[in-house]
């Protein structure tokens, strides 16, 4: 076999079965990964962009193999780094789509400060963050999204780490998009990532996703049948803010507090709750900051999204200008010859 | 009072004029004293005036140091001559002490006899102080061995600077600002230096602030005035031009000419050049050279950090362009990683390390080659990459093209090694044409022939450089062991040693682009001198002095290859009865010779910062061959 597939080229719409390579997928069985790479390879089957202009860029972790499952590019790099690598390919070749595949390790411990940049700079690649809230390559120590007090390999005695907020830390770094899924619901998960997909400048997306073997159930409570409806808020925009079982419940504005209210025991009428705005920041700030634990429900969808110019528009811009502008210069000789010379004879 | 309206035909001196053929000169001040400015400007004229020059400039890692203290001195060393000129020297003819920590550090770098001039304003109880002299040595008879020259400078320079009004107001401490430029047309009087050059570089670094830029001129003709009209200097100097080659000339820096290279290489290639550099000490150069080179397919990008600039030189390297990342010591270090991926991935991409003292923060102005195994050894795992350094400012143009035609042919990351030395250094270029320049060739896959990414070129053995985007070549690649064959991620141990040795055996095969060595003097003899990097010129004029002196049987060489080394090398140290290794570290070439060549070669280091001087290798030339 070879790394590079030979599927035959074809205008034909493709499927998800030709985002597929031909390498043996090693996740744990009942790894969430699988549901995140079926999901992505059924998106990009869906998408009006030819395969080739698909590129996957990773660190290090179980979900930084994503590339080599992928039948596009892939660049599988160092631990934490891959924003670094993507933002030089965009430099280089802005029309390519770059993914970036990254865990809570890879980008939020080691490679922090290259995901807190990339998101400043707006460069045009979507981040997908597999955030299991555990190391699981390395065999189960507490990762920076952890709880406080987790047991793990290398805190028995209990996590002192508080951990931190990913999407908070994504809008306090002038992310142009955020959203946070859930590996268990494919179709929210789809249709998160077509979101990404379509946008320019850096898609955020966080990925509450399941490890089962280091971390089982961290977010069962977020996808069970039983609890999600009221565990979680499914943002709609335009619509809002409801959940329960029957939507029942609701969120409103309380000074500058979200309160969640109870519409069936008179608590608040619909009109009364907030409506879900993606192009409100504080809005979205607000949101980010439910955890989950403080009786609100968890918000799952696209918190934030607005334009902004990327980076690598601007960076080939200039050179585009100063291109046109000084041409009768561009050449090695007379880039040398430039300034002052003077002639020995 | 001195007044620049006064007719004295600045020009033309009417003093008598002595002609000599070489003079070493050193600026001396506080680091806001502006010495850098007049020391570079000063060499400029020199080059204008057809001299040979090669400078120093040594300052302290601070910005502003504290005021008036030996470790705030800023210094400008800087030789001219009529002939060839190859180091900044050992000793100087002249000292140009603006306070007394200036002085006090720096005299005894001085000639017996040699020329000192002395800003006495700056000779108060409160600066000796600070300065840390106990006793002033203006008068305790410290100075005896040399021809002082006092000078009011501040005073003289606030009577130039304000002796008419100006286009607007300045503030006496700007006008004190002046009096660099006071000495500097002091110096050109001395010297017979035209102020033209100078005058222009006024007008076009303050044509904004026509205030400041007329009190500059003021004080620069005042100070050639002062020497002219008093009776403090009865005779001046003339040095005659060089005898350059003909041609066409400019000015260069190390750092100026790293730039200038790495465009070339990418004009020749027809690439886009890629660079992502963190600012670093004293690297930063090549990226503000390089981002006034857009116009030339140049893109250039400041990263968060050193790990970052290499990453992202290496992304931009995967899709096609020349990734370039430029830093220094510390910054060599944290790119190690991505540059083992580099390697792994077979990606060609340029790390230009500046070197300066180490370890740690070590002396960030300081000049240093203390980075050779770093480069060669410092990453994990059997890591070779080429290694490649310059041996002159103007060389770092050749050697750092040459390092990116390695890094392109052979799809590999090659470490291209400065100094602060080369860096900052300055000296005539006779400018090459492009023609002379060494084809770069490459073919990137740009399309499905059957070609597949991890086929190899029989001839250089470095894999396919796949322009990602092309249909049909979807390939993923990363820095787990890869299949010989197929790139696949391969765990098995057979295929991981013939990995190894076939990325060791790619690198060892650039030896057959190496020419064959230059050697400086008989082909077989007493004493071969071997060095690399900024050394040159200093060695050369340690060895042209012992020859001067009856020594025939020394030799030089000069490795611009570090790794490979030169195939001819093992051949020519055994002609030598004797082999001398002058570095500035602790002994890493004359390590690597003596592993793989099994002789006795000597270290002569040196890590103080600071270059050889000449003495220093001839006075241990000597030590080897005895005196004659």
């Amino acid at each position: 076999m070879s790394a590079v597939t030979t599927v035959p080229l074809s205008a034909v719409k493709l499927t998800n079965k030709d985002y597929e390579s031909d390498q043996e997928v090693r996740w744990c069985p009942g790894c969430g990964d699988y549901a995140i790479l079926r999901q992505t390879q059924k998106v990009l089957a869906d998408l009006d962009i030819p395969r080739e202009k698909h590129v996957f860029v990773s660190g290090i972790g179980c979900s930084s193999r994503f590339p080599y499952y992928m039948n596009t590019y892939g660049f599988h790099t160092i631990h934490g780094r891959a924003p670094a690598f993507a933002t030089g390919i965009k430099c280089v070749q802005p029309d390519l789509t770059v993914w970036i595949a990254t865990g809570d390790g890879d980008a939020l411990s080691i490679g922090g400060n290259h995901l807190i940049h990339i998101i400043r700079r707006n460069v045009g690649v979507k981040i997908l963050l597999f955030n299991n809230r555990i190391y699981g390559l390395t065999k189960g120590q507490y990762s920076p999204t952890s709880s406080f007090g987790k047991l793990t390999a290398s805190t028995p005695m209990g996590s002192p780490d508080h951990p931190l907020n990913p999407l908070s830390l994504a809008l306090g770094c002038e992310a142009t998009f955020v959203a946070r899924t859930l590996d268990r619901d494919l179709e929210h998960l789809g249709q998160t990532l077509h979101a990404a997909a379509k946008h320019k400048g850096t898609a955020f997306v966080e990925i509450l996703q399941n490890c089962n073997v280091f971390n089982d159930g961290e977010w069962f409570e977020y996808t069970d049948k039983a609890t999600k409806p009221l565990s979680t808020l499914r943002l709609e925009d335009g619509q809002p803010l409801v959940y329960g079982q029957n939507k029942e419940r609701g969120i409103r504005l309380n000074r500058f507090t979200l309160e969640p209210v109870d519409m069936s025991k008179g608590e608040a009428k619909i009109e009364d709750l907030m409506k879900a705005d993606s192009s409100d920041l504080n809005q979205a700030l607000a949101l980010s900051r439910i955890s989950g634990k403080d009786g609100l429900p968890l918000p799952i969808g696209v918190l934030y999204k607005v334009e902004r110019n990327c980076f690598e528009d601007d960076v080939v811009g200039q050179v585009r200008k100063a291109q046109a502008e000084k041409p009768s210069k561009n050449d090695i000789d007379s880039l040398l010859r430039a300034g002052e010379t003077w002639t020995v004879s | 009072m001195l007044s620049t309206t006064e007719t004295v035909d600045i020009k033309k001196t009417v003093k008598p004029v002595q002609a000599t053929k070489d003079v070493v000169i050193y600026f001396a001040g506080d680091s806001g004293d502006g010495i850098q400015a007049i020391g570079g400007q000063f060499g400029h004229t020199c080059v204008r005036m057809g001299n040979d020059i090669v400078t120093f400039p040594d300052f302290p890692a601070e910005i502003r140091a504290p005021a008036g203290t030996q470790a705030g001195v800023s210094g400008y060393q800087l030789r001219f001559g009529s002939g060839e000129v190859l180091t900044p020297g050992d000793n100087y003819d002249a000292l140009i002490a603006l306070n007394p920590a200036a002085l006090q550090a720096r005299v005894k770098g001085l000639k017996t006899n040699g020329l000192l001039i002395i800003n006495t304003d700056k000779f108060r109880e409160t600066d000796l102080k600070k300065a840390q002299c106990k006793t002033n040595p203006l008068d305790d008879g410290s100075l005896d061995g040399y021809q002082i020259f006092r000078v009011d400078l501040t005073k003289l320079t606030r009577a130039a600077v304000f002796e008419t009004p100006l286009p607007a107001t300045l503030s006496t401490r700007e006008g004190d600002r002046c009096q660099n430029f006071f000495a500097l047309g002091m110096v050109c009087w001395l010297y017979q230096r035209s102020l033209e050059p100078t005058v222009q570089y006024i007008k076009s670094k303050f044509g904004k602030r026509a205030e400041i830029a007329e009190a500059n001129q003021r004080a620069l003709r005042a100070g050639w005035v002062y020497c002219e009209n008093t009776e403090t200097f009865a005779s001046s100097y003339e040095i005659a031009p060089a005898k350059h080659a003909p041609g066409l000339y400019r000015h260069i820096t190390g750092n100026q000419a790293t730039a200038l290279g790495l465009v070339a290489a990418g004009q020749k290639a027809e690439l886009p050049v890629f660079l992502a550099s963190y600012p670093i000490t004293p690297a930063s150069d090549i990226l503000h050279q390089l981002s006034r080179y857009k116009n030339m397919n140049v893109t250039t990008v400041q990263a968060e950090d050193e790990i970052a600039a290499a990453c992202m030189a290496i992304g931009a390297s995967f899709a096609g362009a020349l990734g370039c990342t430029s830093t220094s010591g510390p910054g060599l270090d944290l790119k190690q990683e991505a540059l083992s991926l580099a390697i792994s991935t077979e990606l060609p991409l340029i790390v230009v390390d500046v070197q300066r003292g180490g370890p740690s923060t070590g002396l960030p102005t300081k000049t240093e080659q203390a980075d050779l195994l770093a480069a060669i050894y410092g990453r994990h795992g059997e890591c070779p990459a080429p290694i490649i350094a310059a041996s002159s400012p103007s060389d770092c143009f050749f050697a750092v093209y040459e390092a990116a035609r390695i890094a392109i042919k052979y799809r590999t990351p090659v470490i291209f090694l400065t100094d602060g030395y080369l860096a900052n250094g300055a000296e005539p270029w006779l400018i090459p044409s492009s023609k002379t320049l060494a084809p770069i060739v490459h073919k990137q896959l740009v399309e499905r022939n059957g070609v597949m990414p991890f086929d190899r070129d029989p001839d250089t053995m470095a894999r396919q450089w796949v322009r990602i985007g092309t249909p049909g070549l979807e390939y993923r690649v990363g820095g787990l062991e890869k299949d010989q064959k197929t790139g696949n991620i391969s765990y098995d141990p057979d295929n991981h040693e013939a990995m190894g040795y076939l990325r060791k055996a790619k690198i060892d095969r650039i030896e057959r682009e190496i020419p064959p060595t230059v050697i400086d003097g008989p082909e077989s003899g007493d004493l071969l001198l071997v060095g690399w990097g900024s050394t040159h010129g200093a060695i050369k004029s340690a060895m042209g002095r012992q020859r001067q002196a009856g020594q025939k049987g020394i030799s030089q060489i000069h490795l611009r290859f570090l790794n490979p080394l030169p195939p001819d090398l093992g051949d020519i140290l055994k002609r030598f009865k004797h082999v001398l290794v002058p570095e500035m570290n602790m002994g890493q070439l004359s390590m690597l010779i003596r592993a793989k060549y099994v002789l006795p070669a000597k270290p002569l280091n040196k890590v103080k910062g600071q270059p050889f001087t000449i003495t220093e290798i001839s006075n241990a030339i000597e030590a080897i061959l005895g005196g004659k």
